[in-house]
């Protein structure tokens, strides 16, 4: 009797290798990993832009248009918009977070400049969420506004107020609050201590040496910050240059004396090292301003440099996808800054992710290649020899014809003809069972990778439209702006597949209920729409002009199948009515 | 930067006025980075009675960089690494922790410290610190038991 079983133990697929995640050995070892630096910032001349995501209808992208050039033009009157938008953003900040109503974020929040609103957004979708995008130079301006806030509040010089914000994590109120209640305790948490006498200068003291390069030459230029440590110019700078440039360090530099933590205020700073560190320091402390802000966030496009402002929480993202749209044009979502996913939320797009980076392949492979042991459902691969299985793992003996019990097979070994036996039918529906989920996994699989591919070569052909523009052009006498609607279905295409191919990763997760319906109704809508422009859209440059209207229509349609299926999908989350077959 | 001056100061003092149990010598009498340094256990410790040789070197960028301690004796206890290189990891010794005026004193002063109570839950050696918690018996046989046939 041959024993021919292979017990695959789920943690090991067979055909995929799993790439070892190492974490950082030993607690003393690890290093904070640090963001790639930004590059320098040339300050745009563009400035708050206030936006709202929409569909990609033509009239929309010339609304918006109109919003960054009435913007760009009162470049007086926007410092006191923004500074308007910002404390009221701060105010609504803190409330918010005593507050878990999801109204209180997304309500009406412009009560101070509605009449901007009025002409932006005729109404939001339900799946759009208001967010601002801010350039550098925006950014700085926020901090600052801050720290003088602060520094008046508190009666702070303003660098200490830096400081004591940057230790606060820029949670204003509640620094203002455990500042009045323990001023001290408060300073020298935040490392700034209770002495703020004595102007920031360098002195040359009488027999002084400096303990960190033990020089003690007559005339040796030296500083000290309010805790009084006293290190020459030269070893303080390259502390301090070390920090900056090597380390990326600037919102918590301590002063290079032992034990000691008082951070290194930008007075202090400036003073001591040259103008491209100062630069340097000051984008890092952007950078730090941005991170620690939750309702900021990089937008996440190479070299791009802005920043967008969205008050969105995490506690949120259970029932709203909120995509925004940087000025760069890219869109990303602002609560995990994967690109955009609607309608699928962001947990379920982490887990879907997740799962077909480690099952895509393998499922396939052992859909094609394994069977389950009937008993303890191991999955088996059938390494040759005779129908007799041995389960490695429960030592299960069965038959790999009939999937039925071996004993029951009596003297008739090496040749199943029992397909009828009750043991075995038994197991054989068990087996499709299991089957049936993996079969399912990849349906939705298969059509997500398929939207995927086809966006891409949709992608490729978009590339190609301009040539198509311009010949068309020269071919049918039509004028740069007639032939426009290729482009204007192009982006279509693109969006409409982003959408359809994460509703498949959101069907995957969706229990059925009523509403299940009519989501795949939405679905297949969509899709049908999308299959047919992508097939006009491929036809041959001198069939293009007659089929102009039927792009443009399909167009609209498209896009007003999108709406639709969003703004379904994003209700029924926002308001609780979907139920998913996972926990997440 | 007078790093040199700096080496040179400190090490004058640690020959002069050394710390407890501890001896420093230059490895090579005309390089200032590398340093010998013999630690005799602690009083106490399963290490008493050992004398450790303990390896200590200066990067270029000393005093702004840490320097580094390994033991060149091999010894049984959950912060020093169990292989030939014998590291120890200090949590004053991390960069961004380091600071300037920190001396070399202290850090030996803080190892020899740390051989009297080692620190299982910043351990490099995961299985000694979990002997060292659950059953310090052992642990104290096994260190005594190695002090003995490599520390003496």
């Amino acid at each position: 009797m041959s024993k021919a079983a292979e017990a695959i133990a789920d943690s090991q697929p067979p055909s995929k290798a799993k790439a070892a995640t190492k974490a950082a050995s030993g607690p003393g070892l690890a290093t904070a990993p640090l963001k790639p630096p930004r590059p320098p910032t040339p300050t745009p001349a563009t400035s708050t832009t206030e936006l709202t995501a929409r569909g990609s209808s033509v009239s929309s992208v010339s609304a918006k248009k109109d919003i960054v050039t009435s913007a760009t033009t009162s470049m007086d009157s926007d410092d006191d918009f923004m500074s308007d938008v910002s404390s009221q953003d701060d105010f609504l900040d803190t409330q918010d977070s005593d507050n878990d109503s999801l109204g209180e974020d997304f309500g009406d929040l412009d009560g101070g400049f509605s009449d901007d609103k009025d002409l932006l957004t005729q109404k939001r979708k339900p799946y759009e969420v208001e967010f601002k995008v801010l350039n550098p130079a925006d950014i700085e301006r926020e901090q600052l506004a801050q720290i003088s806030d602060v520094s008046a509040i508190l009666g702070l010089p303003p660098e200490s107020a830096a400081i004591l914000l940057r230790f606060g994590r820029w949670k204003r109120e509640k620094l203002i609050e455990s500042y009045m209640d323990h001023p001290e305790v408060t300073l020298e948490d935040a490392g700034l201590g209770t002495n703020f006498e004595g102007a920031a200068k360098l002195e040359t003291i009488p027999g002084f040496m400096c303990e960190i390069c033990c020089e003690d030459g007559e005339g040796l230029k030296s500083y000290a910050m309010r805790c009084g440590h006293r290190f020459c110019v030269d070893c303080y700078r390259h502390y301090l240059g070390q920090k900056i440039k090597e380390e990326g360090e600037a919102a918590r530099i301590e002063c290079p004396g032992e034990h000691c933590h008082r951070i290194v205020d930008s007075r202090s700073l400036d003073l001591l090292v040259t103008n491209d560190l100062k630069t340097r320091y000051r984008v890092l402390l952007t950078r730090t301003y941005v991170d620690d802000k939750e309702n900021l966030r990089w937008c996440p496009a190479p070299n791009c440099e802005y920043a967008v402002d969205c008050h969105v929480k995490n506690r949120d993202l259970r029932r709203i996808v909120p995509t925004v749209k940087c000025a760069c044009s890219h869109e990303f979502c602002f609560g995990c800054t994967l690109n955009d996913h609607q309608p699928t939320p962001c947990g379920l797009v982490k887990m879907w992710l997740q799962k077909c980076e480690d099952d895509s392949e393998t499922a396939n492979w052992i859909s094609a290649n394994t069977k389950e042991c009937p008993r303890c459902q191991s999955t088996i691969e059938k390494n040759g020899g005779c129908n007799h299985m041995t389960c490695r793992k429960c030592k299960h003996e069965f038959c790999w014809m009939c999937m039925g019990l071996w004993s029951e097979h009596g003297t008739s070994w090496y040749n199943c003809n029992r397909y009828e036996e009750k043991s075995g039918s038994d197991a054989r529906g068990a087996q499709a069972k299991s089957r049936a989920s993996l079969e399912r996994y990849l349906h939705y699989y298969n059509r997500y990778a398929n939207h995927e591919q086809s966006a891409k070569l949709d992608k490729d052909l978009y590339l190609k439209t301009e040539k198509k523009m311009t010949s068309l052009q020269s071919q049918s006498g039509l004028s740069w702006i007639e032939v426009q609607f290729l482009d204007t279905a192009s982006q279509a295409l693109q969006q409409c597949r982003q959408t359809l191919k994460w509703t498949y990763a959101f069907a995957f997760y969706l229990a059925r209920n009523n509403l299940t319906e009519i989501f795949e109704d939405n679905q297949k809508d969509l899709e049908m729409a999308v299959e047919s422009l992508s097939e006009m859209f491929e036809k041959p440059v001198p069939d293009l002009a007659n089929l102009k209207v039927d792009i443009l229509d399909k167009t609209a349609y498209c896009n007003k199948r999108r709406i639709i299926l969003l703004s379904d999908t994003a209700e029924n989350l926002k308001s609780g009515e979907w139920s998913f077959n996972v926990t997440w | 930067m007078g790093s040199q001056k700096r080496i040179a100061k400190e090490l004058g003092e640690l020959v002069q006025s050394p710390p407890d149990g501890i001896t420093v010598e230059l490895a090579d009498e005309s390089n200032l980075y590398d340093w010998k340094v013999h630690m005799e256990g602690p009083e106490g410790s399963p290490f008493e009675k050992g004398r450790f040789l303990i390896k200590l070197t200066l990067p270029t960028g000393y005093p702004f960089k840490p320097p580094s301690v390994s033991f060149a004796t091999k010894i049984y206890h959950p912060n020093v690494t169990n292989d030939d290189k014998g590291s120890m990891c200090l949590g004053m010794l991390r960069p961004d922790e380091w600071k300037p005026s920190s001396k070399i004193s202290a850090v030996l002063e803080f190892a020899r410290q740390l051989l009297a109570e080692p620190m299982p839950d910043d351990a490099v050696e995961g299985r000694i610190a979990e002997q060292y918690k659950n059953d310090r018996k052992r642990y104290e046989e096994i260190a005594r038991d190695w002090t003995r046939k490599h520390a003496t």
